[in-house]
């Protein structure tokens, strides 16, 4: 395995008195795909906020290929490479599938803002080209000039997914990638994600669904009451005892 | 919403279609009984206004108050031109689309931090504050109650360095390189600037730039996340449709060289909130249907009076002639705000697209209809944005 590319180095934060993560350290190395599990309420996606910007830590560092990314707006860290897919699917729900993909193409392409009014978005070949074929790679090209909002859960999310891939992003973050889907729709998922793992992106999963955790991590995470209480590879983690615990039982 | 499909073509289409209507207006207006200048040259300036003012509340969402401010700005800076510099009308077009662009940014900067609620209150709080000190404190600038206008004594230093003879005895019109700019010609002016106004329009609405507006509007959240920095994006949107407000007040300037506060006030901004819509918000020709209709109805719909509401119903009975005529009255002359308030609500219970989205419904009802009969082949959604 090769370098460091996502350094949490003690990072807490917490929401009044309650704390929702105390001195999370996290190393995820390039090209891996490490899943983050823990009960509800562990502070698994308050770790992604404060990795793309969304939230800022009381204390700590978020170093990203050896830039720090705390303080930074959550656009700058979109542009250095960092994409979130989100829980809730976050898109644009009165546009067509086509622009809801193309418009992430121009970011990637022009950067945080561009004033390009005297273009015709029909004579943009190259980036509708791009976009098509994202669409087609999520499986969602038959329906590209649909809009939005009209589709399943499930489609959305692939859809969002897209939107991130088209950012060429060097860390992908998935919150709950198959929250809510049927079985169906899961194994469809999990077969999309493993493709882009073939590609070498690095990929970090919040996860309840083990079956979705165990067929794609590399390395686990376990986050339990705001700290981390086991780290290694998945099979490492499934046996260790402080796990089962806090899964099983171990109110406190 | 689909821009993607509509070909290019179809575009110059709409817009060759757009200019005729337009440019034909004396003529097709007459029966309407709207084929004089004064009206024309109104439907074209609160045309652009609305077109500017849907760039803004159209594509980011971004509904301001205060949009009166940059049409005042921009009266007051047309009057300048003529008084101090010449009365040829394009530096005066200029100034006033300068100005009003020079604070739209100022004030665009300030209001943008906040978003829905917020950002209109803060607009119209400028707006208010704008005219307030239009009243008071920038008098000289400003000239207070009366209004700015021009007078013989003006230096005019280009035309005087231009002309040599003596000053004409009234007041100098306003011209475009000695074709004087009121009545028709005044129109056609006015009208080539609105064609320009809207295909810049169209252009906006169908560009990256347009399309990153859109999804402000949409999804702030995912803009950010996706890498785009959306202050920039809204405070440029905010400015060029602060330009367009200002052209449109140098406009008024230049068919009638006079600049008051009163442009300034609030219900100017609501004006062309009205306007932009009952007409369609977001659509390209909605705004300037709306702005068209307001203004028709402010100027022929209340000069109607019970003579000659007797005249249209004199078919009737005189008993029955009696009691309609009395009710009729209370929805004309100065009751026209009534009439006006009536169809506002209608539209936007029946029909939150606006106009736009009733011919729309029109539209495909007959086309649905002549498809059963299988009169026309079924052809793409092409509906007239």
């Amino acid at each position: 395995m090769g370098d460091l590319v996502l350094h949490l180095d003690g990072i807490s934060k917490s929401f009044g008195g309650l704390s929702a993560l105390s001195n999370v350290n996290l190393h995820v190395e390039e090209g891996t795909t490490h899943a983050i599990i823990g009960p509800n309420g562990a502070g698994k996606s308050t770790l992604l906020n404060v990795c793309i910007g969304r939230l800022k830590p009381d204390s700590g560092r978020v170093m990203f290929d050896g830039q720090e990314l705390t303080g930074k707006q959550p656009h700058e860290i979109a542009q250095i490479g960092v994409a979130r897919v989100f829980q809730t699917p976050e898109i644009f729900q009165e546009m067509s599938l086509l622009e809801n993909v193309m418009l992430p193409a121009f970011a990637h392409r022009d950067g945080s803002f561009r004033f390009n009014a005297n273009k015709l978005l029909s004579k943009q070949g190259e980036i509708r080209d791009e976009a098509e074929h994202i669409l087609e790679d999520v499986g969602l090209k038959d329906q590209m000039m649909m809009e939005g909002g009209s589709l399943s859960r499930g489609d959305k999310r692939r859809l969002e997914l897209g939107m991130c891939l088209i950012l060429h992003p060097r860390l992908l973050l998935l919150d709950e990638p198959t929250a809510g889907m049927a079985r169906h729709d899961t194994n469809q998922t999990i077969d999309l994600l493993k493709k882009i793992k073939s590609r070498g992106m690095t990929k970090v999963i919040i996860e309840h669904d083990m079956h979705v955790v165990f067929s794609l991590a590399d390395k686990v995470s376990v986050l339990a009451r705001g700290q981390i209480i086991a780290d290694g590879n998945p099979d490492e983690v499934r046996e260790d005892p402080k796990v089962k615990e806090a899964y099983l039982g171990g109110t406190q | 919403m689909t821009d993607m499909k509509k070909p290019v073509l179809n575009d110059m289409l709409l817009l060759f279609i757009f200019s005729a209507v337009i440019l034909l207006m004396p003529f097709w207006l007459e029966p309407f009984g709207a084929a004089y200048p004064d009206l024309l040259q109104k439907f074209a300036i609160y045309g652009i206004f609305a077109i500017g003012f849907n760039i803004l509340l159209g594509l980011t969402g971004y509904l301001s108050f205060g949009h009166a401010a940059f049409l005042g700005v921009g009266s007051y800076a047309a009057v300048w031109s003529f008084k101090l510099l010449t009365m040829n009308v394009l530096p005066a077009v200029l100034f006033g689309v300068l100005f009003a662009g020079a604070l739209a940014a100022i004030i665009g900067f300030l209001s943008l931090r906040r978003s829905g609620i917020y950002f209109s209150i803060l607009t119209l709080a400028f707006a208010q504050m704008s005219y307030n000190l239009a009243y008071s404190v920038l008098t000289p600038i400003t000239n207070g109650e009366t209004g700015l206008q021009l007078d013989r004594s003006d230096p005019r230093i280009l035309d005087r360095m231009f002309s040599e003879g003596e000053p004409a005895a009234g007041l100098p019109s306003t011209d475009l390189f000695g074709v004087t700019m009121s009545g028709y010609p005044g129109f056609y002016f006015c009208a080539v600037i609105l064609i320009v106004c809207f295909f810049i329009s169209i252009r906006i609405f169908r560009s990256p730039f347009g399309l990153m507006l859109k999804g402000i509007k949409s999804n702030q959240n995912r803009m950010q996340y996706t890498g785009l920095n959306t202050r920039p994006y809204m405070q440029t949107a905010f400015i060029i449709s602060g330009m367009f407000a200002g052209l449109a007040g140098s406009l008024l300037a230049v068919t009638d060289p006079l600049a008051g506060a009163e442009r300034m006030q609030w219900t100017a901004s609501g004006e062309v909130v009205l306007m932009t819509i009952l007409g369609g918000v977001g659509t390209l020709i909605g705004p300037i249907l709306g702005a068209a209709l307001i203004k028709y109805f402010e100027n022929i719909f209340s000069s109607f009076n019970d003579t000659v509401l007797e005249q249209a119903f004199s078919f009737l009975p005189e008993s029955v002639l009696d009691v309609v005529v009395p009710l009729m009255g209370l929805f004309v002359g100065s009751g026209w705000q009534l009439t006006l308030g009536l169809l506002f609500m209608v539209v936007v219970i029946f029909l939150p697209g606006g106009l736009v989205e009733g011919f729309n419904r029109i539209f495909k009802f007959i086309r649905s209809g002549k498809k059963r009969k299988g009169l026309v082949e079924p052809t793409q959604d092409q509906a007239s944005e």
